[in-house]
């Protein structure tokens, strides 16, 4: 229960305001298609710098929360997805939002939202120092061993193709070898002045994320984008609460699909709410209405998105894998600000870390409440043109990445690595595992030589990383992680050609 | 070019996987290169499966571009270049950024240029962007960025 002793710090002056600014703003933001959470988040780490820790993750963490919910209300009204997390609720939120229904659709969206959330901390809560307990038993061969699964975990089950998403982490982690080695000072891969210094994550981040949206809006040209303005009628909310209540199943579906799934480093909130809303259907006894605008559809995909949010964030506080592409950047964000994930975290940092966990629970009411204010509103805000977003997004990248160091180099490696990234991406690679390549690179680096070291002054290398129940159990999940996806792969091209 | 389109971008990250290897396996000390190695080997493998995998299948493959669609890119890519690579140290953050995001909202954005008002909304975009910016930037964050050219 230590987590309540940091309560109180949640509600200092600027940790709240940080608080309802990232609320907002990630409803804003969620809202607007084109603007995943992945990439709101990459955006706002520079905002951070200047913060204490634990108010720069606090607004951090709720722009990740809000951004998420947020993104129910143009897949709602406008029939787009404002995150990938989000295509579930398309299904049945923009069928009950044409037959009139709109404002409903959104109450129960928000409202689920609010109860997968709350679930989804909660589960956080209770089960990270358990696992970060456990954790503490892990040696250099075991953490290079973690360091390796979170990239393959990530670049197997994240990716559509097994080897490209392998691919991609393996750039990842070279890249993050660029730059003078930290313990012999020898240069590497330097072929350039301004990169002597390796690459900093966060203009790496944000061209990786951002850029590829950017020029993915470019590729629309001048078209209009013809979107059908739905008219939202009034619906009283306490219909809405007691609709949301009374949908058990779909609650307890999606709060408990949505949960496994963040536990499970790599899959995400798309997978969370389109496996809730698939199961919800299959146990439905009106499951032929899904599609026309059932409430179960709505409830189970919002509450599984947002249940996955606190659960994707225990690998990474407690073993340093990222459970999403979002907790990857997130990653990021604990770095710059020399917090290291790991085993010792609520040793070392309970002052950031609690308030930053207690602070997504206060958050998932917040962003219910101002969900529910500014729903309405927000779908205007869908509906800013692309061109807008492009150009604001091109600009908040190249002042963000400059901020970091007060540097151009910054600023030429994100433009350089994102405009990479956007024809890496049309050729069927993924930016979520060359990221956690880049991130874990050096905490794999680091355990490999310590280890190696170790290994030299008792039975080898060989006997050091690839022998005791830990090393063997891991590696057998990357092995089986890989086999699974190739499976998956194969099955999907057989059920493809026929 | 359409039987390439996916074997020209496997064959370069190919190369660069070789390179890597040749670098990290020729390069000395052997300690400070032990892991790229580890990664360059894997790499390696990986890429060039990759690559023979995309020659066999040919233009049978998702993903790519159409002609269309480069057309469509070329434009806010080279302003994009222009501007990180040359317009915000010449003409200085605030002023290159202004000039940038208004050519792209010209660029791209659908309403008709014919239109008095259509100019009218996009400047008053900018000016109510960058001054967002600003504040944000250099009254709030205390940003240092290179000198405007007016300055």
């Amino acid at each position: 229960m230590e987590f309540l002793y940091y309560f109180d710090e949640v509600f200092t002056l600027w940790a709240f305001s940080m608080l309802l600014l990232g609320t907002v703003f990630g409803l804003i933001l969620g809202a607007t298609p084109g603007l995943s959470p992945t990439m709101a988040v990459a955006l706002a780490i520079p905002f951070t710098f200047k913060m204490e820790p634990a108010h720069g993750l606090i607004l951090l963490g709720a722009l990740y929360t809000s951004t998420v919910a947020g993104g129910a209300v143009s897949a709602i009204l406008l029939k787009i997805p404002g995150a990938p997390a989000n295509i579930a609720t398309t299904l049945d939120g923009h069928a009950m939002a044409k037959n009139g229904d709109g404002k409903r659709a959104l109450q129960l969206s928000f409202l689920a939202s609010l109860f997968g959330g709350v679930a989804g901390v909660l589960l956080l809560i209770f089960t990270t120092p358990i696992l970060a307990k456990w954790a503490l038993v892990f040696g250099p061969s075991e953490s290079f061993w973690i360091a390796i699964l979170g990239v393959t975990i990530i670049g197997t089950l994240g990716s559509t193709s097994v080897i490209k998403g392998l691919l991609a982490g393996c750039i990842g982690l070279w890249i993050s070898t660029i730059g003078f080695d930290d313990i012999l000072g020898t240069q590497r891969f330097i072929f350039h002045s301004s990169l002597a210094g390796g690459i900093n994550i966060i203009p790496a981040l944000i061209g990786l994320f951002a850029i590829p949206q950017v020029i993915a809006m470019f590729a629309k040209g001048r078209s209009h984008e013809d979107m059908e303005v739905l008219e939202i009628k009034p619906h009283p909310l306490r219909k809405a609460i007691r609709e949301v209540a009374s949908s058990r199943r779909a609650l307890g579906i999606g709060t408990a699909v949505g949960s496994m799934i963040g536990l499970i480093p790599g899959v995400g909130g798309q997978i969370a709410g389109l496996v809730a809303y698939d199961q919800t259907r299959n146990f439905s006894p009106e499951r032929t209405k899904f599609g026309t605008g059932h409430p179960e559809g709505i409830i189970a995909a919002e509450a599984a998105n947002n249940a996955m949010v606190g659960p994707s964030l225990v690998p990474l506080l407690t073993l340093s894998i990222p459970g999403s592409p979002t907790a990857a950047v997130l990653l990021g964000g604990l770095i710059i600000h020399g917090i290291f994930p790991g085993p010792n975290i609520f040793r070392d940092y309970p002052q950031v870390v609690w308030p930053f966990i207690n602070s997504m629970l206060i958050g998932q009411v917040l962003m219910c409440v101002f969900g529910l204010m500014i729903a309405g509103a927000a779908a205007h805000v869908a509906r800013v043109p692309r061109s807008v977003m492009a150009a604001v997004v091109l600009a908040l990248a190249v002042f963000g990445s400059y901020s970091v160091q007060l540097s151009m180099d910054d600023v030429f490696v994100m433009l350089i690595l994102g405009t990479g990234m956007y024809f890496l991406e049309r050729y069927g690679y993924s930016a979520a595992p060359l990221v956690l390549g880049l991130i874990l690179g050096p905490i794999a680096e680091g355990n490999f030589v310590e280890g190696a070291m170790i290994a030299a002054a008792q039975n080898g290398i060989g006997t050091y990383f690839f022998t005791g129940t830990l090393n063997l159990t891991m590696i057998a999940i990357v092995v089986g992680s890989i086999a699974y996806s190739v499976w998956l792969e194969l099955k999907n091209r057989q059920m493809g050609g026929v | 070019m359409q039987k390439y389109q996916h074997a020209i971008p496997a064959g370069l990250i190919a190369l660069l996987g070789l390179w890597v290897a040749y670098v990290s396996y020729t390069q000395s000390p052997a300690a400070a290169f032990a892991f790229p190695r580890l990664v360059s080997a894997v790499f390696v493998v990986l890429a060039v499966w990759t690559f023979v995998k995309a020659l066999r299948e040919g233009a049978d493959q998702d993903g790519g571009f159409t002609r269309t669609e480069i057309f469509k890119v070329a434009p806010g890519m080279i302003l994009s270049a222009a501007y990180v690579f040359w317009g915000a140290k010449f003409f200085g953050f605030y002023t290159g950024t202004t000039i940038a995001f208004f050519i792209l909202l010209c660029l791209y954005d659908p309403a008709d240029h014919q239109l008095a008002k259509s100019w009218v909304k996009r400047v008053i975009i900018t000016a109510g962007f960058m001054a967002v910016m600003y504040c944000l930037f250099a009254l709030i964050l205390n940003v240092y960025t290179p000198r405007e050219i007016w300055s």
